[in-house]
């Protein structure tokens, strides 16, 4: 019987500093066993638990895309006993990753939209996925208009710094990078939170679809500014997170309502949200 | 359909010559109350017994339970590897398990064996197990099976059912599962007319001792957020201690926790029982809690078991009218009025 507890076993690849608290790090782990990475085929907005011998097993966003071959990534926050170990592991050691897991952003109906992808601080990860995938020259052409705004408290506490001045050359792709303050007189780019930087961007909901991932605060103050602009409820994406621990809908902890994050999510759009419980 | 008698000595003797096919368990009587135990030639089985303080999902999901194993270090390649620890799937039978026990599994099984993931363990626990259940002659006063679908002498969910006729025991086969127990078990004769009678009698006044019957039925209708944001949530919480009692006895909570752990160079990966009265049970990385106070954890209780596994199954509720949590809630929350308030709101 397929025993969907089992983990892949993994070794850590690579391991970048993210942030200037370097409380984030992003992790690449290549499958020990090469047939596993066709196992877990994925899609950008799934998640995967992150497993370590010894500690126990953490739900985190998938931060690669599937347009990158030969690894997956996760970026990752340190808070608690799992992800503190991660961080003080090494490059070739062997842990565990269980997944790919949860739901996945509405890539069907995001086809032939324009596409507004709004996020904040480290939720900022299946969202680096969704845009890796988008760009790729393969899967461009099926979306139209694709805008970014991307917030962080400051420049330091930006994710993938290079990518993000990358992405800021290219003409297929606007991006909005803004930072809540700083007194760096490099800074080129805005200063001001979220919510407002969406505000003065974002111009138009029309054939539009918006996906928002950040902290609860910069959630609460978005959705009306989207909602303003004429986005409907079914077109306003979001991502959630929850204390998990089987990752399959059975250990009881992630319900909202009648609903398993785990599973039934974590992406919901905010008209399924209103029918729900305001339990998160 | 085999329906056979046995005197209550031979079934005894019975069930010791089965002990070779099957890990028995059996109740027991244990200090006050009665348990489920292996039958293993020390224990006595006591079928004069209302039911078992704690219910038997043990034998099927048991209250800690090693799933993996890997040893750690960095020079053995297959260190920091999990491997999934041998179990052991040999046939056993729980032997008396009351009716609203044997519905139990059949509620829990929605959730460990589903159309997307199957639950290892449990999965093979189950189909490892054949359930001989023993009709309810003398139901209790907090029993309330027949308010959610069940009956002293149910049968969904079990594969055979012993009838208690006083002096002799009748057996019904219901499955081939409840069949195989039979054929294998010695002794007894073929039921006759008058035994058959006696046990539709039994069958019919037992019943009619249920007289606990809040409707469930009304809860379909209700919309979840208008029941989650009922006003009478915080005065079923306001004698509540939390303390889990109920999660830990009823046959249909099945909420569990995994954890590791290490002894020197060696670990394991452990589930264990859960409970959603625990502020731990949903308290994010971060600190944030989705249910840090009581009054949200007693709403979830409730609401899981009557309106969201209603909603998510269509199969009625969570829940199998046992009465364990009504006898030993210490502040006497009992079940019935909460269905019954969520029924009228």
């Amino acid at each position: 019987m397929e025993n969907p507890y089992l983990p892949y076993p993994v070794r850590i690849d690579k391991i970048t500093v993210e942030t200037e608290d370097r409380n984030l790090k992003t992790f690449h782990f290549v499958f020990l066993n090469p047939e596993d990475e066709a196992k877990f085929a994925y899609t950008p907005g799934q998640f995967a638990e992150l497993s370590i011998a010894g500690k126990g097993e953490i739900p985190i966003g998938i931060a690669s895309s599937p347009t990158e071959k030969g690894f997956v990534a996760f970026t990752v926050n340190k808070v608690g006993l799992v992800s503190s170990y991660l961080h003080n592991m090494k490059e070739g050691d062997v842990m565990g990753i269980r997944g790919p897991l949860g739901n996945w952003y509405p890539w069907h109906e995001m086809e032939g939209k324009n596409v507004v992808i709004v996020g904040g601080g480290f939720a900022f990860t299946t969202l680096r996925s969704s845009i890796i995938y988008m760009i790729h020259p393969e899967n461009r052409p099926r979306f139209k208009d694709i805008t970014v705004v991307y917030g962080a408290r400051t420049p330091g506490m930006l994710l993938y710094k290079d990518e993000l001045a990358a992405w800021e050359q290219r003409d297929d792709i606007h991006m909005h990078i803004t930072v809540d303050g700083t007194n760096d007189p490099a800074w080129k780019y805005n200063i001001g939170f979220v919510p407002t930087i969406t505000e003065q961007k974002i111009t138009s909901a029309d054939n539009a679809i918006a996906i928002v991932c950040g902290p609860p605060i910069m959630i609460r103050f978005t959705q009306p500014v989207l909602e303003k602009l004429g986005f409907p409820p079914e077109r306003i994406i979001l991502s959630l997170e929850m204390r998990m621990k089987c990752g399959i809908g059975m250990c009881g902890r992630c319900n909202i309502g009648d609903k398993y994050v785990c599973k039934d999510g974590p992406v919901f759009s905010l008209a399924q949200l209103k029918e729900m419980p305001p339990e998160y | 359909m085999t329906e056979r008698v046995y005197t209550k000595e031979e079934w005894i003797r019975g069930l010791e010559g089965l002990r070779e096919d099957y890990t028995l368990f059996v109740p027991v009587k244990d200090g006050d109350f009665h348990a489920f135990m292996p039958m293993n030639g020390e224990k006595v089985p006591d079928f004069d017994f209302q039911n078992t303080r704690l219910s038997p999902k043990s034998v099927i999901y048991p209250r800690s339970e090693r799933l993996f194993e890997y040893i750690l270090g960095n020079t053995d390649p297959e260190a920091n590897i999990l491997q999934e620890s041998s179990k052991d799937f040999s046939p056993r039978a729980i032997v008396g398990i009351r009716p609203c026990d044997a519905q139990a599994f059949q509620i829990v099984r929605r959730n460990f064996d589903n159309p997307e993931y199957r639950d290892p363990w449990w999965v093979r626990h189950f189909e490892s197990t054949t359930l001989v259940g023993l009709g309810c002659s003398e139901p209790c006063s907090t029993c309330f099976c027949t308010a959610v679908g069940g009956g002293p002498f149910h049968e969904d969910g079990l594969d055979a059912l012993v009838f208690d006729l006083g002096e002799r025991y009748l057996i019904k086969g219901l499955t081939d599962k409840g069949e195989a127990f039979l054929a294998k078990m010695n002794g007894g004769k073929p039921a006759g007319e008058a035994v058959l009678k006696a046990a539709e009698d039994l069958t019919a006044s037992a019943s009619q001792k249920i007289t606990s019957s809040p409707p469930t039925d009304p809860l379909k209708e209700k919309k979840i957020n208008d029941l989650f944001n009922a006003p009478f949530w915080e005065e079923v919480a306001f004698g509540c201690l939390n303390c889990g009692t109920f999660t830990y006895l009823c046959p249909t909570c099945w909420c569990f926790d995994v954890q590791d752990e290490v002894l020197g160079k060696e670990g394991d990966r452990i589930r264990n029982w859960d409970s959603c009265m625990f502020p731990l049970f949903t308290l994010h990385g971060s600190g944030h809690n989705p249910r840090d106070k009581k009054v949200q954890r007693v709403r979830q209780r409730f609401m899981h078991k009557l309106k969201y596994y209603v909603d998510k199954y269509d199969n009625g509720v969570q829940c199998s009218g046992c009465g364990r949590c009504v006898r030993y809630c210490p502040v006497n929350i009992d079940i019935r009025d909460v269905c019954e308030r969520m029924n009228n709101y």
